[in-house]
């Protein structure tokens, strides 16, 4: 399974390792991917086997041709707290780094109360304070509701 | 009183934004107000100040015992009871209703439907916001004068056995309260039937504070050892069928038959309005507490609105 992953080395672009086995499409959603946005090569693994996952196994999620930028990165945080971002430049490792959950949460995930004031047409962002990192817990700062199922609400 | 606890212009929007030394402030700053609510003294000491009474649902105690602890202070009341007689109608965002009514007043008191939105009002307004209930959200003055009635009554609110009866699924104010009882180390139990108990994320906060909840549906079985008895309205469209109510609701309806092996000195409360959950006979005994607990409204809002405005007696 791993040499299947090797074989399919992008030359430029992102790869989202380590993510929480299972949320690889919610990964693709995050990135935005359908029928109708791609236009290079984008490569999904999902349940592969890993040494450094609590489970023993992660999705994977490679994309040719783009590097994310920081809300991106941050809502696959909020799915997938364990995520690495490898950004790859030539077939080389530019920079690697593991997704961050900060305290506070602006912007990134609409709140799953539908009597909660973000939702009601005024002019404000949604925000949520950061109860847990992993499992990722997050409260909304308006109506002080636990957010059910974030990769459901995220913007 | 705690001296180095500062009110003034401080937003009173959830009762988790409150410590234990800043519940214990306004429960004193309240006790001091009582002989003023009840009209014994007179101090207006908050007199040329307008407070912005904005009430977007139905509201009777809320409102009124807001209105009349402004009156005691001495302060000018702007008052809004209804949503159809503002620019909301036409459609005017909260935010920008909330911006102009603080360019009109000093403080401002606001009840509305959705969830949240005294957290909008106070990010957006300048002048300190006090919520009067949001939603199914927070009512920190309803959790204040709860635990102020508690107080005056027993003593002390530390150690106590409460009791929490009724709809602890959908009655936010059981929702504040025991999380606010959480501090002062008081041993909760919750009696209601399996459907509407205490939502789980309530229950994970108050084990999270070290506080185990007992949870049952037989008042028989945890009446005796009560200390307060705090019972709530079971509303009848929560259930889709009548007789599913009834049989439910007339389990839980408190007379002195139920009240017989209580304590003595327990008392019985109930943030009102009450339908048929507490018997007329209970209101001639000792236990009955819910009518002093109304009243208990007005000192602790006169000790907030003097509190963030800075008023003192």
């Amino acid at each position: 399974m791993v040499d299947e992953i090797k074989v399919a080395r992008i030359r430029n672009g992102t790869v989202i390792d380590h993510i929480s086995p299972g949320q690889g499409l919610n990964v693709l959603k995050i990135l935005g991917v359908n029928e109708n946005t791609i236009s290079s090569t984008v490569i999904v693994g999902m349940h592969v086997s890993s040494n450094k996952m609590a489970s023993k196994l992660k999705d994977i999620v490679k994309i040719e041709d783009r590097e994310l930028d920081q809300s991106t990165v941050d809502k696959i945080a909020l799915i997938s707290p364990d995520a690495t971002i490898v950004i790859i430049r030539d077939y080389y490792v530019a920079k690697k780094f593991k997704v961050e959950i900060g305290d506070h949460v602006t912007g990134l995930a609409r709140c799953s109360n539908p009597n909660c004031i973000t939702n009601k047409g005024e002019p404000i962002c949604p925000e949520f304070d950061v109860i847990s990192r992993n499992p990722p817990v997050l409260r909304c700062s308006y109506c002080e509701r636990i957010l059910s199922n974030i990769s459901d609400n995220l913007l | 009183m705690n001296g180095d606890v500062s009110f003034i212009g401080k937003d009173i929007v959830s009762i988790n934004d409150l410590s234990r030394k800043d519940i214990e402030y306004i429960m004193d700053v309240a006790e001091t107000m009582v002989p003023y609510a009840k009209g014994e003294k007179s101090g207006r000491i908050l007199k040329g100040k307008i407070l912005g009474n904005l009430f977007f649902e139905p509201s009777t105690r809320t409102r009124l015992s807001f209105e009349s602890a402004a009156h005691r202070l001495g302060l000018d009341v702007l008052d809004v009871s209804e949503m159809s007689m503002t620019s909301m109608a036409k459609g005017e965002t909260l935010s920008d209703t909330i911006r102009m009514v603080d360019t009109y007043c000093d403080a401002i008191v606001l009840r509305h439907p959705h969830d949240g939105a005294a957290r909008l009002a106070a990010n957006v307004a300048k002048s300190p916001v006090i919520n009067a209930g949001d939603g199914a959200g927070s009512h920190p003055t309803q959790t204040l004068l709860d635990l102020f009635t508690i107080k005056r009554s027993m003593g002390s609110i530390d150690g106590l056995n409460i009791v929490l009866l009724g709809d602890l699924k959908y009655g936010r104010t059981v929702h504040s309260l025991s999380n606010a009882l959480t501090r002062f180390g008081a041993k909760l139990t919750f009696v209601a039937p399996e459907s509407l108990q205490m939502p789980q994320d309530i229950i994970d906060s108050l084990t999270a504070n070290n506080c185990k909840p007992y949870i049952t549906d037989k008042l028989d079985d945890v009446i005796e050892s009560a200390d307060v008895l705090y019972v709530t309205r079971i509303q009848r469209e929560r259930f889709p069928d009548p007789a599913e109510y009834q049989k439910v609701a007339g389990c839980y309806r408190i007379d002195n038959e139920a009240l017989r092996n209580a304590k003595k000195e327990m008392i019985v409360m109930h943030p009102l309005p009450r339908v048929n959950e507490i018997a007329p006979e209970v209101d001639d005994t000792e236990h009955a507490k819910y009518f002093e607990q109304a009243f208990n409204g007005i000192p602790v809002r006169m000790a907030l609105l003097s509190s963030i405005m800075g008023g003192e007696l």
